[in-house]
């Protein structure tokens, strides 16, 4: 077993203060001057690297290496409910592309649930290479047993060397029920995925409420896996031919029993709230009429937003109170605003200053808006808004219907 | 009914910084706490406990301070608590944590009913659940939003499915991890923290374990290695953009496909 010992003659006066000091997690003890690790240690071998020198080693158990060239490929869980795909699954589609024409690779994906079948045609569009499809009636709805059956089927089946899975309600259910199974490694939420040339995948995530950034790998079990969030990666191009083929995968009917029945299933009702929205479209006083809130809206349709306003479009009564951002309004911090005509008074900016991406035009290069802008847009909404529209209206314009 | 809640002690804070240039984390203090969605867990219990009379145990795995959680619980009104302890666990990743607990587990009874919160604010996975629930060979349900109906073998629940919400039926033994805000989490209560000073704390180490197989815990039965840790990039780009409504526009719609919003 690894572990980390200490050179009880090389502590000094002088240094057992650094020593005790380096461990972040006061896992370093100093019992009358014997220096013991207890149980709070993480292995983080800091103090190694940045104690007081040779006091404390690493030294590493040899372990038996594992063949990786027994695994081959790179495994996409396709992310659906009733057949209906996330389009998490693009997006792991286009990073699997990536990752395994470094090692020269093929991409699967395995598709499980009941009649998906004729779905499967679908992801043959992205550029993958086979398509697993378990169909079963005891795999209508997400039920944890017979789903880590399945997936467990397919990887004893193709031996993937990296799986992926989107972060969904589902994903993170399953990944680490299909990863204990294997008795491998599970990096949650990555960022950054990249392989190396030996089929390691290194794995970036954030920890620490995002505090820090964790580079993980897998060394020496298969398969490796990560989940991803939604919209982290780029979606796989849609290709108009099909490429690739559908393999349907039979599996014994004992395998997929469960102790657990889904009784009733119900459409959420969500209801807006801006402080919960990943993207809003900020409106404020430049908006010249009420009607011009029929543009806003298209724009914020396209772009999956929330409509959110400044105090003065609530006293119009163009918006709700429930929609003000600002001190006397809502705190918001979503992934992107866009602030359309706000001038960015210091009670608005201390509502939406702390979001990631803020897009702000207005006609005054001189508005205080641009002090908290990443990008500050110089000009007028009514001319830029609507040429945004139709800008996004076309980039969607299927490409495939033309032929 | 025999309950377990799974709990686990967490940094007070998650300001927690990386110096860019030593790579070192950077701390402020040494506060802990109950990681905070450990109480909705415990506090599930405790609405199962007086609507169908239970024994709520708590396990942790931590260093010997980690009892201090334990203590907390006990001041809600759980009934016994143990910690899974040893410094041969260091290191663990979430494979090995899931092992260990659920082998704490099973030395420390048979259970129903085993509940979890939906993730810990420090390392954020929401994965150890699932995890022990395969060891210890178990059904599992993650993001429970209610607890509809106690049956005799079973619990109906209500779960959060991302666009949809499902009624499902799960038979005991079964492992549940709750959403924040199932129920509000009571206050410790001063009467039982006195009534409890003394309650033992039971010490769970690898000597007893039914697998005592060192290579699975601790470091060395982590398959994941941390290669580095860093801090993250900070977007502190100010750029400022001018020129016709048609260029403007264009390069909005460019960035924002970048940056896929679009």
């Amino acid at each position: 077993m690894s572990k980390l010992i200490c050179h009880q003659d090389k502590v000094t006066e002088a240094n057992i203060k650094e020593l005790l000091e380096t461990c972040k997690f006061d896992a370093i003890e100093n019992n009358n001057g014997v220096i013991e690790i207890n149980a709070g240690c993480k292995m983080c071998k800091i103090c190694v690297k940045k104690g007081p020198k040779g006091v404390m080693e690493f030294i590493e158990e040899e372990v038996v290496q594992i063949d990786k060239g027994l695994w081959k490929g790179i495994g996409v869980y396709v992310d659906h409910v009733e057949g209906v795909i996330h389009p998490v699954t693009m997006e792991l589609i286009g990073k699997a592309k990536e990752l395994a024409a470094v090692v020269n690779f093929p991409v699967y994906c395995v598709f499980i649930g009941h009649n998906i079948t004729h779905k499967a045609q679908e992801l043959l569009h992205y550029g993958v290479d086979e398509v697993f499809v378990y169909d079963d009636e005891e795999l209508k709805h997400f039920r944890i047993e017979p789903y880590t059956a399945a997936f467990e089927d397919f990887v004893n089946k193709m031996k993937p060397s990296s799986l992926l899975v989107g972060a969904t309600t589902i994903g993170r259910s399953l990944a680490p029920r299909v990863a204990a199974r294997f008795r491998t490694g599970l990096t949650a939420d990555c960022t950054v995925l990249q392989m190396k040339e030996n089929t390691d995948l290194v794995q970036i995530r954030p920890a620490f409420g995002g505090n820090i950034m964790a580079q993980i790998v897998c060394p020496n079990t298969r398969p490796q896996m990560s989940t991803v969030r939604y919209k982290v990666m780029d979606a796989a191009e849609k290709n108009c031919d099909p490429s690739g083929k559908i393999t349907v995968c039979e599996i014994d009917k004992a395998k997929l029993t469960s102790k657990i029945e889904v009784l009733k299933v119900t459409k959420k009702e969500i209801e807006e709230n801006i402080s919960d929205a990943e993207v809003i479209i900020a409106v404020g006083r430049a908006l010249k009429s009420e009607k011009d809130m029929a543009m806003i809206q298209e724009l914020a349709d396209l772009l999956d937003a929330q409509i959110a306003g400044t105090r003065p479009l609530v006293e119009a009564g163009w918006i709700n109170a429930k929609k003000q951002i600002g001190l006397s309004g809502r705190t918001v911090k979503p992934k992107l605003i866009i602030t359309l005509g706000i001038s960015g008074a210091v009670q608005f900016a201390a509502g939406m200053g702390s979001s990631e991406r803020i897009f702000a035009i207005n006609k005054d290069p001189h508005a205080s808006i641009f002090n908290v802008a990443h990008y500050g847009i110089v000009g007028d909404i009514y001319e830029i808004v609507p040429q945004i529209i139709e800008d996004i209206k076309n980039s969607r314009a299927e490409v495939c219907a033309a032929r | 009914m025999e309950i377990l809640v799974c709990i686990k002690q967490v940094p007070g804070t998650s300001k927690i910084e990386v110096d860019p240039i030593t790579g070192v984390l950077k701390r402020d203090g040494v506060d802990s706490k109950m990681n905070p969605y450990d109480l909705y867990a415990i506090e599930t219990a405790l609405r199962i406990k007086e609507q169908k009379g239970a024994t709520i145990k708590v396990i942790s795995m931590g260093p010997p301070q980690a009892k201090d959680v334990i203590r907390e619980a006990f001041m809600m009104g759980a009934d016994e608590g143990a910690l899974v302890s040893d410094r041969k666990f260091a290191g663990a990743d979430v494979l090995a944590t899931s092992y260990t607990i659920s082998q704490g587990v099973r030395k420390l009874g048979h259970f129903d009913l085993i509940l979890c919160g939906k993730q810990t604010t420090d390392g954020d996975t929401a994965q150890v659940g699932p995890e022990m629930a395969e060891y210890l060979d178990m059904p599992h349900i993650a993001n429970v939003l209610k607890i509809i109906e106690l049956k005799d073998k079973s619990v109906i629940i209500e779960m959060d499915m991302e666009n949809t919400v499902e009624v499902a039926e799960i038979q005991y033994p079964c492992l549940l991890t709750v959403e924040k805000d199932i129920y509000q989490p009571r206050l410790p209560s001063y009467r039982k923290k006195v009534s409890t000073k003394d309650r033992e704390i039971k010490m769970i180490t690898l000597n007893d374990f039914e697998d005592k197989d060192e290579k699975k815990y601790g470091l060395t039965g982590s398959p994941t290695q941390v290669e580095r840790i860093f801090p993250p990039s900070v977007n502190n780009d100010r750029e400022t953009w001018t020129g016709t409504g048609t260029q403007l526009s264009s390069k909005i719609t460019e960035k924002l496909t970048q940056l896929k919003f679009i």
